[in-house]
Parts: structure tokens; sequence; C-alpha cells
């Protein structure tokens, strides 16, 4: 039998204040194994902890329960506490009644009775503990980063910097992500390559970083300090190593029919193409699904032209196997798909642009070489129209509910950027709010609205469409006035909401790492450990945690490289001991408990076995504890219940349904 | 039936005399005709073999011991094809040894439920002459006759397939599955009735239940070592008693164990005693996994991943899982 003693905590009034914490220390006293219960007003202070470890050592305690806030905020505290007064941390449980019952409770009565079944729940769970040993477990000192765009580029450099090796996988055939593709960047408006290709650079040529673009992340197993990564690197058909990057292939090339997705489509490319003239690496990469080569076998132009003989198409995809301590995330983002928000004719009118497309058109390197002109006759506009928050903050299926945060920042650019460079142009904007908070941010929109004239009309677009004369037409509402209105316009930008990358969730299932409603990852505590996964060892880096701008996006990678740094810097973690052992008398070999095991850690051996007496060799499930993560997951698909969890064994839950349910 | 059940026979000593085979797995035929039960043969023991058209009983599980035991040579069974798909998940769950076993598939048309003939009113059987469409069927009364298709087992009724998944080699015609019945008609009737219809439904059937184990027993998914409703430890054994609601329990928990696993073969209902349609429960999980997960169908292929124990990108979010399960 144990010795348990109960601790119920006030948390100040957090607890105290709806449950009544006299009567729960009276109704746990009669609990079985229970020899001292006591409340006190902050259970996690010294004096609170002293209470405790006087407790264990005057009433030889062998188990003790704290009634206080989540495990996950002083689980740690408690455990040590209980360890410095000789208790093994492992017979310490937490009964949640501050999350679970005082916060989500108004009736004290109603919060009092559950916060007593909470106890009791704990209170039949430690009867039940056994003591346990931690382990240790090596840290592989290697990072890998998953998106090379800028977030995922600081990361890298700041790993890198702090002296371990990184390796950056990135999908595309270029670092860079979509800064690339911008022109001028808020709020100082300076070109973005221009701030961008120093770190592009940078990242290529420092000694601890490892590039490898056009690839793609196959395999993740392992866990926090020990992650196996399989890398797919796609075949280029190029011979990286020998291609100079001279372009003659790209302009060679015959097949130019398929669009370019640099300048998002708004003009062409070779089916053999460098991204854009800083691409890094700069290297050439064929488009298999539009080479005439791989389509019909003739062709081969390429390969006649280029010098360095570096067109290679029998080039095969390449695996590689690599071990790292820690794992960033930086997949980024990408635009929603507009097509549904016909009534602005994205699909019909060509006139009608994304302000991603007008990044490019802006932008020199563009498909008009920066001047603004329409798309459909190449002229230059008189009139523009913005349209704000265009799939974002709706509540229609095809809107997200978020609020893409950087549009209403660029909308103000790319209005200030066309009023200096074309005076001429009048300039409308419709939104439903201006959101412009941040350094220099608020300033930067005045300055759009009262040193650029630029028109901000409250409200939103009910349609466009194409007037006779092959301008557009557009019909919406200012709320201010109360009026409907109607502009006649040469073009119409859309500020299309942005979402995470398409791929995210196979990354996020591959690494177990969890996601919103919206695919965007994550974070272990949205206040605390915002750049943390809730899967250790790996972290979140850029927009795919949430929509950011750039000055956002490099403090976080700045910080998740912390992160990585402190986690790498130890050279053992200890381990939860909290593993999964199968009875093996019980085991059948049947294999489902490894079908589910997400860390691979269970494996099968035959073996001879004494039941009762019988001896037979039977196939019997072993697991290594060190790569089990104590998920539990085999425990639920064991048909026999052979496969129990130290810590969390089915008895000690099913002691704990009983006690609920008493 | 007659000229199938000659070559059955036939093969069987062929095989026991070439020495492909130490022993047989079969059917021997016990005080009545239609008393068919499974057994074990040998070169001495053969004459006993027998097969009609009351062979319902699915084999495989008998392998699980007996490959156990078997140390040198084959074991020869004959597997329907329903029976197949046992035999493969059995494979799948590593219970059997595939390289023991020599299996001879028979085809099928479906087997006869003694109980619809009796209720029918034919009594004391002596002989049923079965030419696939009718039977005649002789009695200490006299001689009557029936529909085949009148008189079939419930899962013969709703046959899932008559492929052989699995096999060394075939005995007998290859029988067309096309009068089978849609076998989740009667589940989506008990998914249209009202929880309190639904609940009473499975209180009346379930509070029938006698808990003699046959459901258990037979069942090739029922294979663990050591069964949880055996098991002191396993906290569920002797709850599954305590009164009529915890009763229910060894049916759920027993329902959740084979889910994903249980191939349908139907047998659990067939040897109820109390004549409880326990496949209705299974059935439910299958059409349901078939729902969210995509078709799938247990001991089809041996080694396949069960939709429940495995993970692929286009599972059904949980959340789709909850909203049906509050529908
Ligand atoms: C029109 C527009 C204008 C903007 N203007 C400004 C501005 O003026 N100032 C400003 O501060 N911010 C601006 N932004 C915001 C800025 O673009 C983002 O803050 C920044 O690009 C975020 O960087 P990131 O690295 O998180 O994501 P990304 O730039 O999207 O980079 C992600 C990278 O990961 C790669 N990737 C994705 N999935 C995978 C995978 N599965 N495996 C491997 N690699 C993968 C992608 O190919 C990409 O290279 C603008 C955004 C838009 C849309
Ligand atoms: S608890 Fe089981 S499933 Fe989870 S990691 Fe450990 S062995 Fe694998
Ligand atoms: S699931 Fe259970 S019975 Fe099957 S192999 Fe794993 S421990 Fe053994
Ligand atoms: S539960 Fe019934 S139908 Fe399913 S495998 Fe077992 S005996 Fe066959
Ligand atoms: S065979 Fe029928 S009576 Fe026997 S335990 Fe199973 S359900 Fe109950």
């Amino acid at each position: 039998m144990q010795r348990i003693g109960v601790f119920v905590c006030w948390c100040g009034s957090n607890i105290a204040a709806t449950v009544d914490v006299d009567a729960v220390v009276e109704a746990v006293k009669n609990e079985p194994g229970v020899c001292f219960a006591k409340n006190y007003q902050y259970m996690c202070s010294e004096a609170g902890q002293a209470l405790i470890k006087d407790a264990i050592k005057e009433h030889n305690l062998t188990g003790i329960v704290v009634c206080s806030c989540s495990p996950r905020m002083h689980e740690a505290t408690f455990r040590k506490t209980a360890e410095q007064a000789g208790l093994n941390p492992y017979m310490v449980e937490i009964a949640n009644i501050r999350e679970h019952c005082s916060w989500i409770h108004k009736d004290m009565k109603e919060a009092t009775e559950k916060a007593v079944i909470l106890a009791r729940a704990a209170i039949a769970k430690v009867n039940l503990n056994a003591p346990l040993q931690a382990g240790e477990s090596a840290v592989t000192k290697r990072a890998l980063v998953i998106g090379g765009g800028i977030a995922g580029l600081q990361s890298a450099i700041d790993i890198a910097d702090a002296g371990y090796p990184v390796d950056i996988v990135e999908k595309s055939p270029t670092i860079g992500g979509k800064m690339a593709q911008l022109d001028k960047t808020f709020p100082t408006l300076d070109c973005a390559a221009c701030i961008l290709t120093p770190k592009m650079v940078e990242a290529a040529q420092h000694p601890n970083i490892t590039l490898y673009t056009y690839s793609e992340v196959e395999e993740v197993k392992g866990f926090v300090g020990n992650f196996n990564v399989k890398i797919k690197k796609k075949a280029r058909f190029v011979d990286s190593t020998k291609c100079t990057g001279c372009a003659v292939c790209t302009a060679k090339c015959p097949s130019r029919k398929g669009g370019n997705e640099f300048n998002c489509n708004l003009d062409t490319r070779g089916a053999v193409y460098i991204p854009f003239a800083q691409a890094v690496p700069n290297v050439a990469t064929i488009d298999t699904e539009r080479c005439i080569h791989f389509k019909t076998g003739k062709c081969g132009i390429c390969q006649k032209v280029c010098s360095a003989g570096a067109i290679d198409f029998e080039q095969k995809d390449e695996f590689i196997e690599e071990k790292y301590g820690a794992i960033v995330v930086a997949t980024g983002f990408e635009i929603l798909d507009v097509t549904k928000f016909d009534e602005f004719q994205y699909t019909k009118h060509p006139d009608v642009v994304t302000s991603l497309e007008l990044e490019r058109i802006m932008n020199a390197a563009g498909p008009t070489k920066g001047t603004l002109l329409r798309m459909s006759n190449k002229e230059h506009p008189h009139d523009i129209v913005f349209i704000q928050c265009v799939g974002s903050r709706g509540n229609t299926c095809r809107d997200k509910t978020y609020c893409s945060k950087i549009c209403c920042m660029y909308t103000a650019k790319h209005a200030m950027l066309i009023r200096e460079k074309y005076p001429d142009v009048n300039v409308h904007v419709f939104y439903i709010d201006v959101r412009t908070p941040g350094k220099n941010f608020d300033e930067f929109y005045r300055r759009a609205v009262e040193q650029y004239n630029v028109d901000y009309i409250k409200g939103m677009v009910g349609k466009v469409w194409e007037k006779e004369n092959g301008r557009l037409a557009v019909q919406g509402v200012d709320l201010i006035s109360n009026r409907r209105i109607m502009l006649e316009t040469d073009m119409v930008v859309l500020a299309a909401a942005i979402q995470p990358s398409k791929g995210v969730r196979n990354i996020a299932t591959m690494l177990t790492a969890s996601i919103d409603t919206n695919d965007f990852l994550t974070e272990a505590h949205p206040k605390l450990r915002p750049v943390e996964s809730p899967t250790a060892g790996v972290f979140l880096s850029g927009v795919c945690q949430g929509p950011k701008d750039i000055p956002e996006t490099v403090s976080q990678a700045g910080a998740a490289a912390v992160k990585v740094v402190g986690l790498l810097a130890k050279d053992k973690l200890v381990t939860n001991p909290c593993t999964a052992t199968p009875n093996e008398l019980m085991c059948n070999g049947c294999s489902s408990c490894a079908r589910v095991c997400p860390y691979g850690a269970i494996d099968y051996v035959e073996k001879e076995v004494n039941d009762h007496g019988k001896r037979e060799v039977r196939r019997l499930a072993t697991v290594n504890s060190a790569l089990c993560q104590g998920c539990g997951a085999c425990t639920v698909a064991c048909p026999s219940g052979a496969m129990d969890l130290k810590g969390f064994s089915n008895r000690q839950i099913m002691a704990e349904v009983d006690a609920i349910c008493r | 039936m007659q000229k199938t059940a000659g070559l059955i026979k036939k093969r069987a000593l062929e095989l026991l005399a070439d020495g492909t085979v130490t022993k047989v797995l079969g059917w021997e035929e016990g005080d009545f005709i239609y008393d068919v039960t499974p057994a074990f043969f040998d070169k001495e023991t053969i004459d006993s073999l027998v097969f009609s058209s009351f062979c319902g009983s699915n084999l495989s599980k008998y392998l699980i011991k007996a490959c156990k035991e078997q140390t040198e040579g084959k074991i020869l069974v004959f597997l329907k094809p329903c029976d197949t798909f046992s035999f493969n998940q059995l494979l799948t769950e590593h219970r059997i040894d595939r390289e023991k076993v020599y299996v001879v598939g028979v085809e099928c048309k479906g087997m006869l439920d003694i109980e619809k003939i009796k209720a029918l009113g034919i009594n004391g059987v002596t002989k049923v002459i079965d030419n696939g469409e009718s039977l005649n069927i002789k009695t200490i009364y006299g001689e009557k006759t029936c529909e085949r298709s009148e008189v079939l087992l419930e899962k013969c009724t709703t046959c899932k397939s008559k492929e052989l998944v699995v096999f060394d080699e075939v005995l007998g015609e290859k029988a067309e599955n096309e009068n089978s019945q849609d076998r989740f008609a009667q589940v989506a009737a008990l998914e249209a009735m009202t929880t309190e219809e639904r609940y009473a439904f499975w209180q009346g059937e379930l509070s029938k239940c006698i808990r003699c184990n046959a459901c258990r027993n037979v069942c090739p998914a029922c294979s663990c070592m050591k069964c949880v409703f055996d098991n002191i430890q396993s906290g569920v054994a002797s709850k599954s008693n305590a009164d009529t609601f915890e009763e229910k329990m060894f049916h759920i928990i027993r329902a959740f164990h084979v889910a994903g696993r249980c191939t349908d073969c139907g047998e659990c209902s067939r040897v109820c005693p109390q004549g409880i349609p326990l496949h209705l429960l299974n059935r439910k999980f299958i059409k349901d996994i078939n729902e969210l997960y995509g078709d799938y169908q247990a001991g089809e292929e041996a080694g396949s991943r069960a939709p429940l124990v495995n993970f692929t990108f286009d599972d059904a979010e949980p959340s789709v899982i909850h909203e049906r399960g509050n529908s």
C-alpha cells in the first residue's frame, strides 16, 4: 500500500475562487492510500515546495498528488521537489484542477465536485505508480532546415554561425523563397533582391551549410537529438558540378509555351530554365513535363549548345540519408488561388492581377522590365483599383478566417511606389480596415494617404466587369458616406490571402508536428514557446507558423536558431522512462504494434518462453527503449493488451477511469 | 456437390500417399449428416473425411495450433473462398506459417443452414441431394424439396466473394456470386434507427447472450495468446459480467478488438446458440472503415495494412469522423 500525500494549491484566487480547497482536502483524506492532505496558497512557491518536502519526510510518503495547474506548467517543478525529498520523481501525479476545472467553471459547488473527482483519479493512479529511472541519449550535432526562403536561410545562417553544421532542403531549384519575387519592401522600400541575395550567397558559401535544392524530405524517423532523415534530390538532368550558369541552353530551348512561375506565369520560360539571374545555385534545371526530349526522344538542343557538357538526360533522383539533432520547419506560404473569386474577373481579364503579380510587373527583371503596363494591351494605365482582403477575414467556405497581416502594408507600398513613379495614375484602395501596427508602419500608411493622395475607400467591391472600351468597371460601396460607387479603371489588383505551402501537411505528418485548422504549424505554447513545435526537437520559422512580414520572419528565424543551438549544445538528453514494454506471455507477435509505432521502436524476435511450464518458441515484440517516445499508440493497437506503457499502464488508466466513474 | 466430395477425398489420399502432406484438416460427420465438424486426419483415419453442403465451418483458425505442432511436412487444409480470407489474415498477423500448409481451395456455391431447413418444417434429415439449384431432402418422414436459396447460411446469402485469394491448387467448379445480397443492408437499416430504437435492438439481442464464448472461440481474429476476458490483469475480465449493461461490453470490446481484422467470415453468428446477429456489429465497423478510409477487405491480401493501423495522407480527418458519430 502506498502512503500518499495530497497537496491542493489555491493558485492565489485562480483556483481557490472557484474551488473550495478545504472541501477538497476533506474529501480526499479518506481515499485509499492517502495519509496526508493539505492546501496552500502557492504550492509552486519555495514555501509550498518546502511544505511538500517536509510532509514527504515526516509522513514517510511514497507518492504524492499535487492538485494544481496543468502538468505542462509545473510537473517538472514538483518532480524535482519530490526528488529533493528523496522520493522517485515518477511517484508524483498532477491533478489539473485549474485549466481543467476552476478556469472553465463558474459554479463553486460543481467545480469543487469536479476537483475532488480529478484528485481521486490521480490518487487511484499513484496507488499503482512504480519508481522509474530516466535514461540518457546522445545528441547528433547537426540541424536540418526545411525550406530555403528568408526564414530558412536566416535560421540556417544563425545556427551555422554558432558552429553547427546545417543542411537546407529546398524543394524548388533555388533558395530565396517568395522574397526573391518581391520588388521593393516595406517599410523602408529597399529592393528585395539587394537585401536578400547577400543572404543567399552567405548561405551558399558558409562552410557549415550544405544546400540541397530541388530536393524534398522523403522520410523522417527517430526523435529529438536523433532524427534520421531521408532526402530526395530530384534529378535536374543537368550536372550541377559542370553547369556554369551561362544560360545559353535556357535561351535556345524551343519549348517555350509554358508559364514562368517566377514571374507568376505572366510570361513564359523554356523547358530548361534558371528561375532568375541571381538564383542560388546558378544551375539550370530541365522541366521534364515540358521538355521535348522527354516527350518524344527528339530535340536535345540544350545538350548540343552546352559547352560545359552539363546536360545529362540520364540523371537519376538521388537519395541522401543523414542524422540530425534538430529540425527547423520554414516551408513558408503560397498565395490563395483567387479563381474562386471570379466576381473580380481574375480568370477572365488580364488586367485583374494579384499583388504578387504586381510585384513582378513592377520589378525590373519582370515580364514588363519594370514598367507598369496593362497586361491586356501593354499600355500605360491611368487608374488602378486595389481590393483588400480577398479571401482573408471571411466566413464563407472560399475564405480564410484569419487576417493575412501583410496585405495592408504591401498595398500601401504598391500605391505609393506607383504614385511616386507615375504621378498621373489615380490609385484607389477598397479596404475593410487598414491594419498597420508595427514600428514605422502606420506612418508608412499615412504617407500613402497624406503625401501621395492615395484614395482609400472603406468598403468592399461587389463586382468587376469589362466595359466595351476594354476598361474595367468596378462597383463597390463607400461605407463612410454610405453610397454605392462606380469606378472605371485600367487595372484591378487583388490582395489575395496567403496560406501555408501545400506540402506542409506531409512535412507535419512526417515530423508528427501538429498543424491548426488552417494548416499553419502549431507552436508548443502560443505565448511562451512560440518557435517550438509541440514535438520535441522540431522548431518553427517564418510564415509556416502564421502570417508575417520579413522583419518578423527574420526575428522568429533567429529565435528558432537559438533554440536549436541550445539543444545541439547539449551532449546528452534525458530520456523519458515512460516507455512501452510487451508482456512476453501475452504477446501474439501479430505486428499490430509495429505498424502503428511512429518512431519505428518495435521489432520482433523468435524467443523461447516458459508459459506456465510450457516451453515454446514464439514470435515476440520487443521495444527499443531508446527509440520509444512513450506515445502509447502501440498499447492501444495491441489486441491482447500485451503492450503496456510504464507510468501510464493500462491498469493505471483504468483505475483513473474507475475513480472518476465511481 | 457429391462430385466435389469425391475429388476432395481422392486428393487427400494422393497427397498423403506422395508425402506432400502428413496431416489433413477437413470435416467429419457426427451423429447426423448435418452435424459436420472440423477434424484432423492422417493416413489411418482419412476415411472419415467428408465434404457436404453442411461444411460451413471455417478451418483456418485450427491451423494456429497445428502449425506450432507441425515439425516436419505439411498440413493439407481445405478452404472455401471466404475461408481463404481468414487464412490470409492469419498470415498477416503471423499466426500461421504458410510454409507448413498446403492449401486446397474448394469452390463453393454457399453452404446450408440446418436451422433454416428445420424452420421449413423439414425434420429428421437423413440425406440431402444438392444439385446446386434445389435440394432433394430425404428425411425419416419421407422426401421433401426446397430451394437452395431459402436455406443458405446467413453468411452465404451475403457472400462477400467467390474468389479464392490464396491456394496451392483448386478443386470444384467456380461459382458465380450474382445472387448475393447487399451485406450492408441490415447495417444501414440499423443506422436509420433512432438511438433509442437501436439501443433497444441491441439490448434485446445481446441480453440473450449466455457467455458460452463460442463466438470468440471460433473467431479467427480472436487468436490472442491470452484473451483479455480471461486475463484478470486486463481490468475488463470481470467487468464484462458484472451486470446486464456490462454484459454488452463483452461484445463491444470484442467488436473493437477485431475491427479492421475481421474478414466477415460470419462464423461468430453461425455458431451462436442464441442466434444473436453478431456479424452486424462487425459489419458496422467494416462499413465505416470502407466509407471513411476507402474500401478495405481484411484478408484479401496477406500482409496488407489495415486502415486502423495505418496512416495515409488522405485519411479522413478526425473531425469528419466525429461529425459522423454525432449524426
Ligand atoms: C505580394 C507580397 C508582397 C510582400 N511585400 C513585403 C514587403 O514589402 N515587406 C515585407 O516585410 N514582407 C513582404 N511580404 C511578406 C514576405 O514575402 C514574407 O514575410 C516572407 O517571404 C516569408 O518568408 P518565409 O521564408 O517564411 O516563406 P517563403 O518565402 O514562402 O519561403 C519558403 C520556402 O520554403 C520552400 N518550401 C515550401 N515547402 C517546402 C517543402 N515541403 N520542402 C522544401 N522546401 C519547401 C519554398 O519553396 C520556399 O523557398 C510580401 C508578401 C507578398 C505576398
Ligand atoms: S509507446 Fe509504443 S508506439 Fe509509442 S513510441 Fe513507444 S513503442 Fe512506439
Ligand atoms: S500488438 Fe500486442 S500482441 Fe501484437 S505483437 Fe504487439 S505486443 Fe504482441
Ligand atoms: S468477428 Fe465473426 S465474422 Fe469477424 S472474423 Fe471473427 S468470426 Fe469471422
Ligand atoms: S456465441 Fe452467442 S451466446 Fe455464446 S458468447 Fe458469443 S454471443 Fe454469447
